[in-house]
């Protein structure tokens, strides 16, 4: 018999992760588990709901991932991922492009250039608003990926040791992890970065320090491998630096190769939100324990349980 | 210069030397209606120089901003001559369209029609987070 969904997450958006409770987000792994054993009997649970998706910055995975999440549920599409051919090149607000969609669509996936544009947009909604990404800041879908995927391979998330590595600053998929993570007993973080790259500071003081979580801050990533569960990798991303040759003096500053993996434990998992440039050696690629490419997958799959619990579909008996 | 003191109202006293306009301006009064006295550079004895505000008959003044904007100040509010009450000014919890948002990734700096919101993180050192990017900023840096 299928799991129930909790019908507090019917109509909610998401914009970072404290959105949701701890049980609403289990709930809906429990669910991603349950469309993972048997895709074939959610086909069609979604059959005449259109999903919105506003891509006011490019994304190539994340829009595909919702796009074929909707499509794996019987649902349908509309949207722009070139925001110069839209209204928005005209100067509308989001307010009222978000006004706008609602009259056509039954939920809404925003990324946005800009820090908090999702939440602008959710603030005049009548549909629930998913934010796909905003500037550096929060990228909860992605957070929801990466749980799943720690679930799956570690079997939860308590007394956990995870090391995160590369752009802390400005990757908001590493802000809206710690965040998520934050919630659950034993979690230890070490953060690996370069002194221009550490983690911002209300991630610091507003979720690590007020919620007195173990953390470390370290320059190298050879110094904390061994103590390792999980180690997640960010790219440094160019589009962020407002200055070229930052970029440049910082771009490859931590690769993972077969040589820094044989100092992780045997049971350790590597995550990438992905895409990767070379932070990542591809031979580490046939290590049983880079998970980044099984990880894409659980993304579409969270995706949809996501979907379904904001449009309140019933879990198919 | 002597101003006379006031039966009824407010009186804010010990404003930094500078800031009084910044008070007043914050103060949601009508300033064509009522009687306000403003004492600039007045002498202090604790303080060199202050800033002074009297608002004569009224009592009802929302006050909370003030803490923001310097919570050395003190607020006495005036009955029958007497000083009936004095309130200690603290850093507001939630303020709207006072700090503004300096960081240029926020979407306030694109979104004109969205209020400025921030809220206290930490008393002691003054700082208070962008409800939409969540940048920190010391509230005497706004």
């Amino acid at each position: 018999m299928g799991m129930t969904i909790p019908t507090s997450l019917k109509g909610k958006s998401l914009i970072e992760p404290s959105d949701f409770s701890v049980e609403e987000t289990e709930a809906l792994f429990d669910l991603a588990d349950e469309i993972i054993k048997a895709p074939e009997k959610y086909s069609e649970i979604c059959k005449g709901r259109l999903l919105a998706t506003l891509f006011y910055e490019p994304s190539t995975r994340t829009r595909f991932s919702f796009e074929a999440a909707m499509l794996r549920l019987g649902g349908q599409v509309i949207g722009f991922s070139e925001p110069n051919t839209s209204s928005v090149a005209k100067g509308e607000s989001l307010s009222d492009t978000i006004r706008t969609i609602e009259c056509y669509a039954d939920l809404a996936v925003i990324r946005h250039h800009k820090e908090g544009g999702p939440k602008v947009a959710s603030l005049s909604a009548g549909i629930p608003v998913i934010n796909a990404g905003d500037g550096g800041h929060q990228h909860p879908t992605q957070t929801l990926t990466d749980m799943l995927t720690i679930r799956i391979e570690k079997g939860g998330f308590e007394n956990i040791n995870i090391g995160l590595c590369g752009d802390l600053k400005f990757g908001r998929t590493a802000h809206s992890f710690i965040k998520a993570l934050s919630r659950y007993r034993g979690v230890k973080f070490a953060l690996i970065s370069p002194e221009e790259l550490m983690i911002p500071e209300y991630v610091r003081k507003e979720v690590l320090l007020k919620n007195d979580i173990p953390f470390m801050e370290v320059r190298r990533l050879q110094d904390v491998m061994p103590d390792l569960d999980v180690l997640y990798m960010t790219r440094v991303q160019r589009e962020r630096f407002f200055n070229e040759e930052d970029y440049i003096r910082l771009k490859d500053i931590y690769i993972l190769d077969a040589e820094k993996m044989r100092g992780a434990r045997s049971d350790m998992i590597v995550l990438h939100p992905l895409p990767r440039v070379n932070e990542i050696a591809e031979e580490v690629d046939h290590d049983p324990r880079a998970v980044y490419f099984k990880q894409a997958k659980n993304g579409m799959y969270v995706r949809m349980a996501l979907i379904m619990a904001l449009l309140g579909i019933e879990n198919p008996r | 210069m002597e101003i006379n003191s006031i039966a009824k109202g407010i009186v804010i006293d010990h404003i930094k030397a500078g800031y009084g306009m910044k008070v007043l301006e914050y103060l949601d009064v009508d300033m064509s209606k009522n009687t306000i006295a403003f004492i600039m550079n007045a002498i202090s004895q604790k303080h060199g120089r202050k800033d002074v505000i009297k608002i004569e008959n009224l009592t009802n003044v929302d006050i909370t901003v003030l803490g923001l904007v310097d919570h050395s100040a003190t607020v006495n509010i005036i009955d029958d001559h007497k000083i009936v009450k004095k309130i200690k000014l603290s850093l507001p919890e939630k303020v709207t369209n006072v700090i503004k948002c300096k960081n240029p990734r926020c979407v306030t700096s694109t979104e004109h029609h969205v209020p400025h919101i921030f809220h206290l993180v930490d008393e002691e050192t003054e700082e208070y987070r962008c409800e939409y990017c969540d940048d920190i900023v010391k509230a005497g840096e706004r």
